[in-house]
């Protein structure tokens, strides 16, 4: 029954987009009626979803077998908290959480939405049941999570054992919400060009959506790279597989897309571009999904590959996107331009900004499809590895990481001040980190050695905008600037100490030997069998030291029997000033093991600057969203505001 | 904003989409194909390692008729079951040449005494320089030669029984 009420919800939910989308056309004839009906469909939608996901979570925790997905994922020995997660491990079971945050956050934008005109919020509530209906047909006739099987198995075939990790139950959910948070945004632009009314009060209404699917969208990137980091056992951070890139474009997209809509926000100008934008970011949610869910792209990240789903999602991109670009391409020449701007201003900073990342999103979405389209006009195959992203990407971030410590020292319109004086101190910190990376370290290569100097630079001058004023009175949005700008500066300088000192060995040992990684002696202690709730493993026992005390490590190699699997359980220790990361290997036929032993100075600085990065973003949400519910303006007052701000 | 730049996006997407639903009708061929195939195999001369056998040369190679070029080694687990396979072609009459990588000589003798030994001649190979300029990677890996010393087919891994079909075609075929 459970199963059966799950799948019911979903069918009504997707009767309701449909009356949705009809109401629309109607509502945009008039009648007032009409839209708050759309309004309180738009609520029930929600609703139907969540009653939907519920019913999914609740056969996934009684691991009831005669439903195929459960039976296909899940496994009655699995601990509860993987059980859960399971449900949205899987294909079904995530387009299921797909569509239902899709359909929560039209609830909200139906709840919440006053800032723009009637007219555009029910356009806007039209587009976003277009694409909730595309993917409950997706769900209902292409992937039903609710599928019974008869008669039901004895048991389940288990969850890959790399999946079964903390990390696996929120990275997932993470990206989706930032995925949907953009589609919010999306359907916003496809409403606003649909009534015409792209103005300031459509920015200010997109930009906690675009804010808010933006630091979830960091925070899934910087939860996935660190999980790469310790559950594969490879050392690396990034490694620009596919579907590593899937979720970086929509970010680079979300990044341009934030600071143009900001311009749009202040100065109603960028109306065209920033539509743009809102489009391509949500396309790239979608292009992202498409290619995980594919298979299209050999990766890493092996998901079930069926050329079904694979077709499905692919008509669906191309008739939302197709639309929306259509649209915009008819709608473009009725958009009036903003107020002007001179070269040197907040303006142009932000225009030189969205340049630069879009150029970056071009790199990497030429890079990750190059392969494809090379071997669709020539045959020919190839692959496009960390070189040339490396050699054609990190010049260009480093380039914007430079101008993002100008950019909010400038004034909207146009900037008389001499502003490089400001960055005096900045600069001179970046020399000074040049200087001693030259004297200290003269083997060190030019890409590390150049970031520590933009590092030492940015993490100065990001903070500028605070001074100069009392900065307790400076704008929560102000400081969320200033702590984002500075994370960028802090992951930067993890990147370069990561490439510029990290040390590895990999050696054969047997119980007893010394091994030395970097300042650290490691000894191979012992190699004992241990067992866990479904796995048994070798476990190593390491002793290490640099001289203050020894420190134990127990890196695991673990068999898990459903199904069977091998993985390597690496042992990480972190210190103030780096990390030191073990992985044991296998046995080989003399009796000695494999052992990989890496020394990572302040690698950590990475994720914690991604983590600063989405802080920042969240200080500016909560700012954002502070002024919308305690503090209401008048549209002319929060213009005057933000313009003098 | 010109008409050309604003249908851009969508012309774009259009070629984007059609590049994807190829792909989709394609699906990609995963086997890595050899571009050593219609090439003359490149000029060597390996020396004997067993007194009882001949050395190899690309000149043994060019004798008017098609030869399988076996690419093994004694310490090679794979190559124990595949010299059983090549055994049944060498009872089909195919003449079949050895390239021994980095092995040594009593290990390779007992190997053959134990399993077998198809060879009509074997080169030894011990720093695998024939081997790379074959274009092989690893042991075992076969290689088709017709009669003029031209390679017609590489094969990667193990010979199988069931690949004994194919393999003779591809013989048939480099005749």
């Amino acid at each position: 029954m459970i199963a059966e009420t799950g799948l019911a919800a979903l069918w009504l939910a997707a009767a309701l987009a449909a009356l949705q989308f009809l109401l629309m056309i109607l509502a945009l004839r008039g009648g007032a009626d009409v839209r708050r009906a759309m309004r309180s469909i738009a609520v029930l939608q929600g609703v139907l979803t969540l009653i939907a996901f519920a019913m999914l979570l609740i056969v996934f925790a009684r691991s009831d077998m005669s439903v195929a997905l459960v039976f296909e994922n899940s496994h009655s020995a699995k601990p509860f908290i993987y059980k859960i997660a399971g449900a949205w491990g899987n294909h079904e079971g995530s387009m299921l959480m797909w569509v239902t945050i899709l359909a929560v956050a039209g609830a909200f934008v139906a709840l919440l939405a006053h800032r723009t005109s009637e007219r555009t919020t029910v356009a806007a509530l039209g587009a976003q049941a277009v694409l909730a209906l595309g993917f409950y047909a997706f769900l209902l006739f292409a992937s039903n999570p609710f599928a019974r099987l008869w008669p039901a198995p004895e048991d389940g075939q288990g969850l890959n054992p790399l999946l079964q990790d903390p990390g696996l139950a929120f990275h997932p959910p993470t990206l989706y919400l930032g995925y949907v948070g953009l589609s919010v945004a999306f359907s916003f632009a496809v409403g606003a060009l649909l009534t015409g009314e792209v103005d300031s009060r459509l920015a200010r209404a997109m930009r906690p959506w675009v804010l808010g699917a933006w630091i979830l969208l960091t925070l899934g990137i910087t939860a996935g790279s660190y999980w790469a980091y310790y559950e594969l056992g490879w050392g690396g951070y990034w490694f620009w597989d596919p579907v590593e890139n899937a979720s970086l474009m929509p970010w680079l997209a979300a990044t341009a897309l934030l600071h143009s809509i900001n311009v749009l926000a202040a100065r109603g100008a960028l109306k065209a571009w920033t539509m743009m934008l809102a489009v391509i970011a949500f396309s790239m949610s979608m292009v992202g999904t498409f290619l995980v869910r594919s298979g299209i792209l050999t990766s890493v990240h092996a998901f079930a590959i069926d050329p079904q789903r694979g077709t499905f999602l692919l008509a669906l991109l191309a008739i939302y996107v197709g639309a929306a670009f259509t649209l915009f391409a008819l709608r473009a020449p009725s958009l009036k331009e903003g107020a002007p701007f001179e070269l040197v201003s907040r303006e142009s900073g932000l225009v030189i900004n969205n340049l630069i990342l879009s150029v970056v999103l071009g790199v990497v979405f030429v890079g990750t499809l190059y392969p494809l389209f090379v071997e669709a006009l020539s045959g020919e195959k190839l692959s496009v590895g960390a070189p040339y992203f490396d050699a054609v990407a990190a010049p260009l971030a480093l380039l914007l990481t430079v101008l993002v410590g100008i950019g909010p020292l400038m004034a909207w319109r146009r900037e008389r001040r001499p502003v490089f004086r400001q960055l005096q101190v900045p600069a001179l910190l970046g020399i000074g980190a040049l200087a001693i990376t030259i004297i200290l370290f003269p083997a060190m290569h030019i890409l590390p050695r150049l970031g520590f100097m933009v590092a030492a630079y940015l993490a100065a001058a990001s903070i500028l905008p605070l001074t100069g004023r009392n900065p307790l009175r400076a704008p929560l949005a102000t400081w969320g600037m200033a702590v984002a700008h500075f994370g960028i500066a802090v992951a930067l300088a993890g990147m370069a100490a990561n490439a510029a000192f990290t040390s590895e060995r990999l050696a054969i040992a047997r119980p007893g030997d010394t091994l030395s990684v970097g300042p650290w002696l490691v000894v191979l202690a012992d190699v004992t069998p241990t067992a866990g709730k479904n796995w048994t493993a070798v476990e190593a026992e390491l002793r290490a030291t640099r001289g203050d005390g020894v420190i134990t490590l127990a890196p695991q190699s673990r068999f898990y029997s459903d199904p069977p699997t091998e993985t390597s359980e690496t042992a990480i220790r972190t210190f103030w000033n780096g990390q030191l990361y073990t992985v044991l290997g296998k046995q080989d036929v003399s009796g000695a093991w494999q052992l990989r032993l890496w020394w990572k100075p302040f690698v950590t600085l990475i994720w914690a600057g991604g983590a600063m990065i989405a802080i920042g973003g969240a200080l500016a949400l909560l700012g954002r969203l502070w002024r919308l519910i305690w503090r209401r303006r008048s549209p002319a007052e929060e213009w005057r505001r933000e313009r003098y701000a | 904003m010109s008409r050309p730049v604003r249908f851009a996006p969508l012309v774009l997407l259009l070629a984007i989409v059609a590049a994807l639903v190829w792909r989709l009708a394609t699906p990609a061929d995963t086997d890595v194909h050899s571009t050593l195939e219609g090439k003359p195999v490149p000029a060597f001369a390996l020396p004997a390692i067993l007194p009882n056998k001949p050395p190899l040369t690309s000149a043994d190679l060019a004798t008017g008729q098609p030869h399988l070029v076996n690419i093994f080694a004694s310490w090679c687990v794979p190559c124990v079951t595949e010299v059983k396979v090549l055994q049944a072609l060498r009872d089909k009459g195919v003449p079949i040449e050895g390239i021994a990588i980095r092995d040594r000589p009593q290990d390779l003798a007992d190997f053959l005494a134990r399993n077998g030994d198809p060879y009509e001649r074997i080169g030894s190979d011990p720093r695998s320089q024939v081997q790379i300029s074959l274009g092989s990677s690893g042991v075992p890996e076969s290689f088709v030669v017709d009669g003029k010393g031209v390679i017609r087919y590489q094969q990667i891994g193990q010979i199988e029984a069931a690949d004994v079909p194919m393999i003779l075609s591809k013989l048939e075929q480099a005749r």
